[in-house]
């Protein structure tokens, strides 16, 4: 188990090498530089010196593999630099924004396993009754829902609830505050959002328990449990839940890792300052720096996340083995 | 121009702008902390001096002075300037080139040292003068002065090269913050990561790409303001969360602009808990050809493309959809050098009989033999208004047979392509702070003198016209300088204004004191704003 858990970590080295390389070239390929949008953005008259200057201040000027080396070297010493377009260091501006993402993620993954686990299970139990209906249309409205959409929706909706109901339109708080410091308004703020990305999580995952519970239900250990006599609830819970749930954690490892940095539009929404809007601002300024390290960021939590996910295999079937 | 309340499609509007005058005329209450949202992700670095965009403006004005502003209870005014840091606008000497100002005494920054005239002069040669490494944004706005001197504590001397209308206008620059000498000194880019003013405001938390706040400063120097305690400014991007805020009271307003349909939504939602303030806007779209590439290197096509053009109609239409409004050449509308209607009228691109115009288009595009040109208009990526104009563009060119397909890109490639040469046609942004027209107009200069010019053509004619302008002192003279400069312009077809920005902000109604200006640059530091609640 322990060779395993380091050969995978060191696995992780030539995976962010290969990103980052990847980042590098994709991001110089894009026309423009911060710079040139820094200056040039608002339309008013800008003094191209200014543009020199700040692309020798960004070592901008410098030759393409001279830029790569230094990242890379950067990189190896887990200095990512400062941002090109604000020029506070990188982590900084990640760990500014790392908090809501993480606290969204979380919320909307207990959100999901919540509903997914018991309904999608309880679908597969009554397959083809009004019950298993009922949630795989609730599981198919939630996929083919926008988690997006389903944001502006309801924030209108609480708008004009509130206001019809109290006279005057209530909307969740539009500035983040830490849930140690006032954990009401806190989730107040992230509430909403939690909901509209844990729905379509929720469903996503519900089809996959609904469908690994079926196949699993077919298994001769579960004809053999019943055939010992064994009570139903012990059958479900004990042997086939458990090994339903080794997709389904696969799914949750995977959807959890993109919700750190892939809450793109749902952030703009509810003007939640994370990780996903931060990725789409250092796109749009093209800020290499900061660009670079968030990839390097995604990749780093979809790698840690695949590694729970592969230890939590263990845990859930013995039968499989690391070494 | 002007404030009106509630609802602005009323006829009433009029009527209750003089209700809106009346309740600003109430003595300002003191207190209540005012939330309002920045219509960014969070500008670049703090430093106003090498900044561009508003949101630096909008988070960081409010902690600072400057030497001279537009008049804070007359903004809409383009000739109205006052002091801030100064005692007495000056009166130039030396024919025009001296300008020596007067300090005002007792001001302090918020860490308790005293600001004297040395901090001016530091400061304003900083952006002026900046040394080697140090990035000055308008430096080039600046092209007058000689020297800025400091001969005792409270004096400030402007040595100008020649004189100029453009000086004044140029120094009530709302970036030219005033910082600490003591502070330059140890490091020049110190401002770039931290806030140590003079302003009514002294910094409280700044959340990166969140928020920033401030509370009152107690040593203000201007009698009773600021009559805040405090502000929060928190950055909201998305237009929709701003509209969202805005109806649920989470902010009052944003200072930019919301487009009519949010102010048509606010108005009728909030009723009488909402007011508007609108203003024609220093900014607008330009159309440029670049005359590197063929045709467009042909006068006859680039005056064919902007005769296609109904500006008068086309305005009209827009505005009810986008943030422009009126029809105006390349002189800021409401400043005493633009253009009349009537002289406006006689020019390419703004004749009153469409008709005739595109019959013109169509008869220069024959003896050109471009009847059926078909081309690519480069657009940026921003809703307001930019895609707005270009569908209408694209659709104003369809009527004389010209078929064009609209590219829309994001800001960085926009810009990338503009400055490499590598279009046809592009719609452009002119956005300036301070109306100064004949500086404003400098960015029409011809590609080898104003270098972010992307017509990329030569007009030695245009050149001489502008220099002789710049170093014009009689207004008179100056303003039919301007006619031959903008006739020139628009004769030669080499770029065409279209459709000058409208401002639109609707804010809670508890929000008093604030008057709206040509920019969203200007009056932005909050000291005369207060709330009635």
């Amino acid at each position: 188990m322990g060779r395993y858990v380091i050969k995978r970590v060191l696995l992780v080295i030539p995976t962010l090498l290969g990103a980052a390389a990847l980042v590098f070239v994709l991001m110089r390929l894009i026309p423009g530089d911060v710079c040139v949008v820094r200056l040039g953005s608002s339309g008013g008259t800008f003094d191209p010196k200014a543009v020199a200057l700040c692309h020798a201040e960004l070592g901008m000027d410098r030759p393409i593999l001279v830029q790569f080396l230094d990242f890379v070297w950067g990189f190896l010493r887990l200095d990512f630099g400062t941002s090109m377009w604000s020029g506070a260091p990188v982590t900084s501006e990640i760990w500014a924004r790392l908090p809501i993402s993480l606290e969204i993620a979380i919320l909307a993954t207990v959100i999901a396993i919540a509903i997914a686990i018991p309904l999608g299970a309880i679908s597969a139990i009554k397959q083809n009754t009004w019950i298993d209906f009922v949630v795989r249309v609730f599981a198919v409205g939630g996929i083919a829902t926008p988690s997006f959409w389903l944001g502006i929706v309801s924030l209108l909706v609480v708008l004009d609830v509130t206001s019809a109901l109290f006279g005057a339109p209530w909307m969740p708080p539009i500035e983040y505050v830490p849930i140690w410091q006032d954990p009401i308004r806190n989730l107040s703020m992230a509430a909403l959002p939690a909901v509209t990305v844990g729905y379509r999580y929720a469903a996503v995952s519900m089809r996959m328990t609904r469908s690994a519970m079926l196949e699993v239900m077919q298994e001769d250990y579960i004809r053999t449990a019943r055939a010992k006599g064994l009570i139903n609830k012990l059958i479900i819970n004990r042997h086939a839940l458990k090994n339903a749930l080794l997709p389904v954690v696969t799914l949750i490892g995977i959807e959890f890792a993109f919700l750190i940095g892939g809450l793109v539009v749902t952030e703009q929404v509810f003007n939640l300052n994370g990780v996903g809007r931060l990725f789409v601002q250092a796109v749009q300024n093209q800020d290499y720096t900061l660009t670079q390290a968030l990839v390097m960021l995604t990749v780093m939590v979809f790698v840690i996340c695949n590694l729970i996910v592969d230890l939590l295999y263990a845990w859930l079937d013995p039968r499989i083995r690391f070494s | 121009m002007g404030i009106v309340r509630a609802s602005v499609k009323s006829a009433l509007g009029v009527a209750l702008a003089f209700g809106a005058t009346t309740a600003m005329a109430e003595a300002p209450k003191r207190g209540g902390v005012l939330t309002y949202m920045i219509p960014a992700d969070g500008g670049p670095s703090l430093d106003g001096h090498r900044e561009t965009t508003y949101a630096v403006v909008h988070a960081t004005a409010p902690f600072y002075s400057v030497l001279i502003r537009v008049n804070p209870d007359n903004p809409s005014s383009t000739t109205d300037f006052r002091c801030d840091l100064c005692i007495e606008m000056p009166k130039p000497t030396d024919n025009g080139l001296t300008y020596t100002f007067k300090i005002r005494k007792g001001v302090k920054f918020h860490d308790g040292s005293a600001l004297t005239a040395a901090d001016v002069a530091a400061s304003w040669n900083k952006i002026v003068h900046p040394k080697p490494g140090v990035a000055s944004a308008r430096e080039n706005n600046f092209v007058m002065v000689d020297t800025i001197t400091a001969p005792d504590d409270e004096t400030v001397v402007f040595k100008l090269k020649f004189a100029t209308l453009t000086f004044l206008p140029a120094l009530a620059d709302p970036y030219a913050y005033i910082y600490s000498k003591k502070k330059l000194d140890q490091d020049m880019h110190w401002y770039e990561k931290n806030i140590l003013g003079s302003g009514p405001f002294k910094l409280v938390d700044y959340q990166i790409g969140q928020s920033i706040k401030g509370e009152r400063n107690p040593d203000y120097y201007h009698p009773g303001q600021p009559y805040l305690d405090g502000f929060v400014a928190i950055f909201a991007p998305k237009q929709a969360v701003r509209t969202d805020a805005i109806r649920a009271d989470r902010a009052a307003l944003e200072f930019r602009s919301l487009p009519p349909s949010a102010r048509d939504q606010l108005v009728k939602e909030l009723g009488d808990k909402i007011k508007v303030q609108e203003s024609d806007w220093n900014c607008g779209n330009v159309v440029t050809p670049n005359h590197q590439k063929k045709p467009f290197d042909d006068v006859r096509v680039r005056q064919a493309l902007f005769l296609a053009i109904d500006q008068w109609k086309g305005a009209q239409a827009l505005s009810k959809i986008a943030i422009v409004k009126t029809v105006g050449s390349i002189v800021f509308p409401g400043s005493p050098l633009a253009a009349t209607k009537e002289e406006l009228q006689q020019m390419i691109g703004y004749w009153p009989d469409i008709e005739k115009s595109r019959a013109e288009a169509r008869r220069l595009l024959k003896e050109a033999g471009q009847e059926n040109l078909s081309f690519e208009l480069l657009n940026r990526n921003v809703d307001q208004p930019y895609k707005y104009v270009g569908t209408w563009l694209v659709d104003e060119w369809s009527k004389v047979g010209l078929k064009v397909a609209q590219k829309v890109v994001p800001t960085g490639p926009w810009l990338d392509e503009m400055r490499s040469g590598d279009f046809t046609v592009a719609l452009e942004a002119n956005c300036q702070n301070v109306v100064n027209p004949i500086a404003d107009v400098g960015r029409w200069l011809p590609h080898e003198v104003y270098r972010e010019n992307y017509g990329y053509f030569a007009d030695a004619e245009m050149i001489d016209i502008y220099n002789r302008m710049l170093k014009e002192t009689d207004f008179a003279k100056a303003r039919a300088l301007m006619r031959q400069y903008e006739t020139r312009i628009n004769a030669e077809a080499h770029q065409l204004m279209v459709t000058w920005w409208y401002r639109i902000v609707p804010m809670r109604s508890y929000v008093q004191g604030w008057k709206i200006s040509p920019s969203h640059y200007l009056n932005q530091d909050l000291a005369n704003i207060w709330l009635d609640q």
